[in-house]
């Protein structure tokens, strides 16, 4: 056993095992540890925010813009960036409630800005290329006779796969669309198709359930190795 | 006699012609043209391989540009053997730039393959695009048109939702314990579609919180978010005649740090105890933290997420569960607003659409291969 001598180590070792006291109740030290986490992060943030947006987008185009008008008389800054500039200033009339109201007029720019901007690329990436691909896989139609013809003239894994997928995939696209259309009761004909799509989607739960789980042991696995090898020096 | 030596003239000049014409339709050595359906700034240069590429030690090619008005061509760049396409991203638009592709032999001088002009230009209307344009003309036109017709008055009918049925149920249930109600719309912005539906939502439970005077907790990750939120959760208590009600401190800004985040949300969870919990929006690693914490502290849960990943987290943790498109219907389900009730039908019967292209796409497959995959085109879109 080769205790840690770093200081550092045993700060992060420490606060490790204050935030997992959490598992069994709510403690002082589970407290002494939340607080800390969201105050340092909070203000981590801000300043990593001020020094990689508001000050080489914002603050320096107009520093060195003014700077040039003051002394040559020119201006060669980007007044562009005043605009959302001034769009951030008026967020802050929140701070004064009698003006308060003007703060939606950033709001409003960013909202429908934005929905516009993605309105194209959200058909583009989640209707037209989804529908694209549940029909062609690198150019080669998923569904074909004959992909099913292979698997009857040579009858193997392989053929069986690839005759079967195409199909199956179609089939859980519709289904699993029908579920979420809600235009129509889940009854009869409409009601089977959509039981059908809930099954589909309960199984690709399943096996995201699981992939995800074994990706959370995997971060566990990586915090006992910290506290037992960097720390306690239990292990080499 | 004479017929023949006609013919055989007339062989020959057809002969001649078609050589002449086929010569002339050889590709040329070397091609420069503008990058179409790009903004400009971009010429593509293409060139036939040389004999040259057989030989051994053949260094590959290089690629040079002159300027009009320049007497020297300067190189942008050396090609590696193989190769026969180049893009020059640094050409000035409008400019009518000469390019020229110089193979480079083991020993001895390069070899020029060619010369082409070229100008790069940027285009307003990407033509790999026009389907995009078409599905965004039509679902907009669909859900314009329902949104009239619900503004009409007229009824349109959307299916029960079960997880959006137990809100009431959930308000109440924390109404009568005397508890707060906890709602957490997730780690998105407020350009995330899921946060802006979880926001929609949190409008209508906060009416129903105001109505009951029952305490609303919101914990926001987004500062921007938070500021919507609170004007949201205002108006709400505006609205039922109850503004004194509302307690600017309900909603608050935590921090942008996932997980400090979920260490002050779990500290609420277990020190506020609420009764009720909401986790709605765009959700990552937290999930199955906030739910399994709000599970231990006995709280009814209704999660709602686009995030497919994270679904069947909530749904072994929560009592209800929101799955994508639910949530998005969610707004118009509980407000029976015309405008969300218009636009949720469009979205309907968009997808009706889709699952028929489906259906045809999947017949003409069966019936041919050619038509199928011609069909499947039509939804093909350009990554430039």
């Amino acid at each position: 056993m080769h205790l840690s001598t770093d200081i550092f180590i045993w700060i992060a070792a420490l606060l490790t095992l204050c935030i997992y006291s959490f598992l069994y109740k709510d403690n002082p030290f589970y407290k002494f540890a939340e607080h800390l986490l969201v105050g340092v992060s909070a203000g981590y943030l801000f300043v990593i925010y001020f020094w990689n947006n508001m000050w080489p987008n914002l603050l320096i185009p107009l520093r060195d813009g003014f700077g040039i008008l003051l002394t040559e008389g020119r201006f060669t800054g980007n007044l562009a960036a005043l605009v959302p500039g001034t769009l951030g200033l008026l967020l802050l009339t929140r701070l004064i409630p009698k003006i308060g109201w003007i703060s939606r007029w950033a709001f409003g720019f960013y909202f429908g800005a934005f929905q516009g901007i993605v309105i194209t690329g959200y058909m583009q990436a989640f209707i037209l290329a989804q529908v694209y691909g549940t029909f062609m896989k690198g150019g080669n139609p998923v569904f074909s006779l004959v992909l099913m013809g292979d698997f009857f003239t040579r009858p193997a894994w392989g053929p069986f796969v690839l005759a079967v997928s195409g199909p199956l995939m179609i089939a859980g696209v519709v289904c699993t669309l029908t579920y979420f259309f809600f235009s129509t009761e889940h009854r009869g004909f409409a009601g089977g198709v959509a039981k059908v799509g809930i099954v589909f989607l309960m199984i690709g739960f399943g096996a995201s359930f699981g992939y995800t789980v074994m990706a959370r042991v995997s971060l566990l696995i990586g915090r006992l190795q910290f506290l037992i090898r960097d720390w306690l020096g239990l292990i080499s | 006699m004479k017929n023949l030596t006609r013919a055989f003239t007339v062989f020959l000049f057809y002969f001649a012609a078609t050589a002449l014409t086929a010569a002339e339709e050889a590709e040329p050595p070397v091609t420069a043209r503008d990058v179409p359906n790009d903004a400009g700034g971009a010429v593509d240069i293409t060139w036939l391989a040389s004999p040259l590429e057989k030989e051994e030690g053949f260094q590959g090619y290089d690629v040079q540009r002159r300027a009009p008005g320049k007497e020297a061509f300067e190189t942008i760049a050396e090609i590696t053997p193989g190769e026969a396409v180049y893009q020059d991203k640094e050409a000035e638009d409008g400019v009518p730039y000469e390019y020229r592709v110089r193979a480079l032999p083991a020993e001895g001088p390069p070899v020029v393959l060619g010369v082409s002009g070229a100008a790069a230009s940027g285009q307003w209307f990407n033509t790999r695009r026009t389907n995009v344009l078409v599905g965004v003309i039509f679902v907009t036109t669909v859900i314009v048109f329902f949104i009239y017709r619900a503004k009409g008055g007229a009824e349109l009918f959307v299916r029960k939702i079960a997880g959006l049925e137990a809100v009431d149920e959930a308000i109440g249930r924390a109404t009568e314990m005397g508890k707060p109600i906890l709602y957490v719309t997730g780690l998105g912005d407020a350009s995330e579609i899921s946060t802006i539906a979880a926001m929609t939502i949190l409008a209508k439970v906060a009416t129903k919180t105001a109505e009951y005077e029952t305490p609303l907790i919101v914990p926001c990750y987004d500062p921007i978010v938070m500021m919507v939120e609170k004007e949201m959760v205002r108006e709400a208590y505006a609205e039922v005649g109850k503004p004194d009600a509302f307690d600017e401190d309900s909603v608050f800004y935590v921090t942008t740090s996932q997980f400090g985040y979920v260490a002050a949300v779990d500290g609420i969870m277990v020190r506020e105890r609420p009764a009720t919990n909401f986790y709605m929006g765009a959700f990552y690693a937290e999930s199955l933290i906030l739910a399994e914490t709000g599970a231990a502290t006995g709280a009814i849960q209704i999660a709602g997420t686009d995030r497919v990943t994270q679904l069947p987290f909530f749904i072994t943790a929560c009592d209800y569960t929101l799955m994508g498109e639910e949530l998005y219907a969610a707004t118009a389900y509980l407000s029976r607003d015309p405008l969300f009730l218009g636009s949720l039908k469009g979205q309907d019967w968009s997808k009706a659409v889709i699952i028929t292209a489906m259906v045809i796409g999947t017949a003409l497959l069966i019936v041919s291969v050619h038509l199928g995959t011609g069909f499947a085109k039509l939804f093909e879109t350009g990554a430039g």
